[in-house]
């Protein structure tokens, strides 16, 4: 019980933070102080407080797209483990329903952005549908090597399963299908080198341009659930990489927070080491994580 | 009297249904209504005597002697009939309805009746492949069907390229039905009758050249790839309830067949499931590849036709896989998945193409990039359009996840593990499903983007006009179908059962809901639900003391976007086409700018069938010229035929003397 109101307050209160947290890490290699971690949360506050500005080409589908996106996002925040903790809602075959819950997400967020009308937006959605094409099934080939590992079908077992698990023998394909996930994190979550979250008039971006015409408290949700989506990916690609529990829940806790800001930071480090790739290059690098997470299963199954 | 009796009245009432309008005026509506209310008391006929097996009354089977030599008139009903029947019973009569305003006979006095008659006759004929036990029947009601939607779909023949989608698909259903002929007659052959029975040992030899004449067979009426070539063009020129009952259900008819035949074939080798498993893989990737680079909206839906049939025959061949490892988790999975699939798509396709009518009505083309803001002027359609979108993408809460989650489950499962033992090969197959979900959601979101959402690209688009009533009410009702099925999955799960028992001739099979839990899925669907409403609450609640106001689209700055600056469906598929172009041979056709003022310019680009174009007319082109030759042996004169026929006769009763 307690690690479920855990579950459900760490969910709702700690993705603006990891936000926060890269910003801090790029401020810094950028020689400047940077604006303090808990920004995101004044900047989602602000915006909620704020007027709307509606497109008159607009329909409902525009305010359904942030709505339906942060929803599903959240729901699937419910079916991953978060640290050594069961999910609050696990069932055998809930992996798919994860899988699909951002399809659902993608399907609204790309129509709301074409429902604006606009090129750039077209465009934004035109790539976002694109490459998740080609993340899909990297992602699906990362499952079926945790599923093969656990011998379960449901996330909560097939995530704890590097933990309890690990061995030599699977220590190689989850190597594999950590560096995929990785991949697949960047691109889902539109972070450089896939995508640049801060540039505003480039026609070469995805999410950004998918958004531009969101304003007020639309695009607060929106802020807050790529952030979500952020923090659950993030969390799914812990389990793989840093299979360690302590076992005990007080213990636990706290360091599964360390873990999920220290991959905030890495993901800061990235940023601000790397450009972004030709947008052309894109699918080389997420076929590329495909292929990982391919051996990954190959490798196991042999 | 035996329930069969009533079911064959029913189909007799939807066969002959277009029958009084023949007999009235070509100006007058009456004869249409009449045979709408035929339709209805058919398809009530029908889904009452559904009801009534259902609830127990003797497993019912019947035989008639008749006319034909070594054949009987057996019709029978068992769970996999049912299952096919409930679709032929539904959508038949939901496109009769829409038809009343989508296809008016006042409007169409030249083929309205042709087109009643021969949908009526369609309907009939899909009822009666699926409760024929006996070869010959199968072969007559199959041809019934084949022949009687080759009249529906080609009505407005007085177009070339109706002519030329209506022979192509002569030609592909007749290349079906040939494989079909030698299916039965092998069959009987090899069983000494042509009664559809299964408990029969069959050599496995003997078994796989059935089943492959199967596979290919009932694969030219399903569409798996590549013996797909003639369902874009029929379905993109037919009427458009005739294209739903055409997709929704005449596909299905195909699927049946390998189902029956399968079912028939009960030992099977080990290389059925596999082969299944990777046709229907590569129909679903290709298929919906395919559909993204379409710009007419009835090919692109039967592009995704293609896609979904691929989907149901990858639950088949784990069902196969399942059958033959004696898996009893595989088979319930696989075939529960792909049977329950057979019937969500029967409900989204048909609402998908009603929808597409009543765009097609209201903008006058079928092209995609000539649309768009039709949401404003069309605002029921368009949800409804969403409601089957999101159905045919799979995703949750809607139908069209309940059937795929199945199929994933399955294939999941054949990793292994527990008591399991697994063959991991067969779970690549996930990879692909997981693939084809992407590209299906780009698709829709393409048309749905394009089609309804912006604003609009031409003066049609921008004066379109609402569907009558009698159009949106079928599409309403289809809509609801998807949605109690996403939301309640558990209560088709006995249908299924039966079904799976029935197809492996064991009474203890289990229970689908045993294996996963189904129930899950309702509990998802209303929290999904449940989460949506809290946001969109939330938010109202922040937007309460906020000023809205509307402007331009932002556009970075632009001061007068217009539609024509807006993305095209093509360009928003564009790079995804280019992604494949390994399978699609997309043709652009641009022209040079030359010169400091250049004169006008365009652009063009479309993604033709690489089978039929790289495939199968060069081949029928090549044949056309070889054969000609033969035609010295038709001379016209009948006398010289029947020293053919002379000459036959001995070279027989020469070859049959030295072989005794």
């Amino acid at each position: 019980m307690i690690d479920t109101v855990l579950h459900v307050v760490v969910l709702l209160l700690l993705p603006p933070l990891l936000l926060g947290v890269i910003t801090k890490i790029k401020a810094w290699f950028a020689g400047r102080v940077g604006a303090p971690v808990l920004q995101p949360y004044y900047d989602l506050a602000k915006l909620m407080r704020r007027g709307l500005v509606l497109s008159t080409t607009t329909t409902w589908m525009f305010r359904a797209g942030p709505i339906v996106t942060l929803a599903t996002v959240l729901l699937a925040g419910l079916l991953i483990p978060i640290g050594a903790a069961d999910a609050p809602v696990a069932f055998a075959g809930d992996l798919i329903l994860f899988a699909y819950l951002f399809g659902l997400a993608r399907f609204f967020t790309t129509s709301a952005a074409l429902d604006t009308g606009s090129a750039f937006e077209g465009m934004g959605s035109a790539r976002e549908v694109t490459f998740a094409c080609l993340s899909e099934p990297a992602l699906f080939f990362a499952l079926m090597v945790l599923a093969k590992i656990s011998g379960s079908i449901s996330l909560t077992s097939m995530l704890h399963a590097p933990a309890s698990t690990l061995s030599a023998g699977v220590a190689a394909p989850l190597v594999l299908i950590g560096i995929g996930l990785f991949i697949v994190l960047l691109a889902e979550t539109c972070r450089i080198p896939v995508d640049d979250p801060t540039t505003h008039l480039e026609l070469t971006m995805i999410h950004e341009a998918m958004v531009l015409d969101h304003s007020g408290p639309l695009f607060s949700v929106i802020l807050y659930a790529s952030a979500v989506k952020l923090f659950v990916l993030g969390t799914v690609l812990l389990h793989v990489i840093v299979p360690f529990e302590f076992g005990r829940a007080w213990l636990d806790w706290p360091l599964y927070v360390v873990e999920i800001l220290g991959l905030a930071a890495v993901i800061g480090v990235v940023e601000s080491i790397m450009a972004r790739l030709q947008m052309r290059h894109v699918p080389y690098l997420l076929v590329g994580a495909m292929l990982f997470c391919g051996f990954g299963f190959i490798l196991l199954i042999r | 009297m035996n329930v069969l009796t009533f079911l064959l009245a029913a189909i007799a009432l939807l066969g002959l249904s277009g029958l009084p309008a023949c007999l009235l005026s070509p100006r007058s509506s009456t004869g249409q209504h009449i045979a709408t209310g035929m339709m209805a008391a058919g398809s009530l006929l029908g889904l009452a005597c559904l009801a009534a097996v259902l609830a127990g009354h003797a497993a019912p089977a019947l035989s008639w002697s008749w006319r034909i030599p070594q054949s009987l008139f057996a019709v029978g009903v068992d769970p996999v009939s049912i299952l096919f029947l409930f679709p032929v019973f539904i959508v038949p009569l939901l496109g009769s309805v829409y038809g009343l305003s989508y296809w008016k006979q006042a409007e169409h006095p030249a083929n309205g009746q042709r087109v009643g008659l021969f949908y009526g006759v369609l309907a009939g004929g899909m009822a009666l492949v699926v409760i024929a036990r006996d070869g010959v029947l199968f072969l007559i009601a199959w041809e019934l069907m084949a022949i009687a939607a080759y009249f529906a779909a080609t009505a407005e023949d007085d177009k070339p390229e109706v002519r030329r989608a209506g022979w192509i698909y002569l030609i592909a259903t007749h290349i079906g039905t040939l494989c079909l002929l030698a299916l039965f007659a092998y069959w009987r052959y090899v069983t000494g009758s042509f009664f559809l029975e299964s408990g029969r040992v069959i050599p496995v030899e003997e078994a796989s050249v059935m089943f492959v004449l199967a596979l290919v067979g009932f694969g030219f009426k399903a569409g798996l790839m590549p013996l797909h070539v003639w369902l874009p063009g029929a379905h993109a020129n037919a009427p458009s309830h005739v294209s739903a009952v055409m997709s929704g259900v005449m596909l299905k008819m195909g699927v049946y067949g390998i189902v029956r035949t399968t079912a028939l074939l009960t030992s099977g080798a080990a290389w059925w499931g596999p082969a299944v498993l990777a046709v229907g893989a590569f129909t679903s990737v290709a298929g919906i590849a395919f559909a993204i680079g379409q710009r007419d909206l009835k090919r692109l839906l039967a592009y995704s036709s293609i896609e979904n049939v691929g989907i149901i025959a990858m639950g088949l061949g784990l069902a196969l896989i399942g059958r033959f490892q004696g898996c009893a988790a595989w088979v319930l999975l696989g075939l529960g998945g792909a049977l329950l699939h057979v019937w969500n798509h029967s409900l989204f396709k048909s609402l998908l193409f009603f929808n597409a009518g009543a765009i097609i009505h209201a903008a006058g083309t079928r092209e995609i990039d000539r649309m768009g803001g039709l949401a404003k002027r069309l605002p029921v359609v368009m949800a409804l359009f969403a409601v089957g979108a999101v159905a045919i993408c799979a995703l949750p809460p809607l139908n069209g996840f309940a059937s795929e989650w199945l199929i994933y489950v399955g294939l999941f499962r054949t990793l292994g593990g527990g008591a399991e033992t697994g063959t991991p090969a067969a779970a690549l197959a996930a990879v692909a499903l997981a693939m084809t979900g992407a590209l299906a959601v780009a698709c829709f979101v393409k048309v749905l983007g394009a089609v309804f959402l912006g604003a609009p690209r031409s003066e049609a688009a921008e004066h379109a006009h609402a569907p009558a009533a009698t159009m949106v009410a079928p599409m309403a009702v289809l809509a609801c179908g998807c949605a109690g099925i996403g939301f309640f999955p558990l209560l088709t799960m006995p249908l299924l059962e039966s079904a799976a028992r029935m197809w492996t001739g064991h009474a203890e099979l289990g229970a689908i809901a045993g294996l996963v839990p189904v129930r899950q899925l309702t509990v998802a669907g209303f929290a999904l639900a449940a989460f949506v409403g809290a946001v969109a609450l939330i938010l109202k609640m922040a937007l309460r003391q906020q000023t809205v106001r509307t402007g331009l689209t932002w556009d970075c700055g632009y001061a007068r976007p217009t539609g024509r600056m807006e993305y095209t469906g093509s360009s928003f598929g564009d790079s995804l086409v280019n992604l494949t172009t390994f399978l699609l041979r997309p043709k652009k056709f641009r022209t040079s700018l030359r010169g400091l003022f250049p004169r006008p310019s365009g652009f063009k680009s479309l993604v033709p069938d690489t089978v039929l174009d790289r495939l199968v007319t060069p081949v029928f082109k090549a044949v056309g010229q070889a054969l000609p030759r033969l035609r010295v042996l038709q001379q016209g004169q009948t006398h010289v035929y029947v020293l053919y026929i002379l000459i036959i006769m001995i070279v027989l009763l020469v070859w049959g003397s030295m072989g005794s």
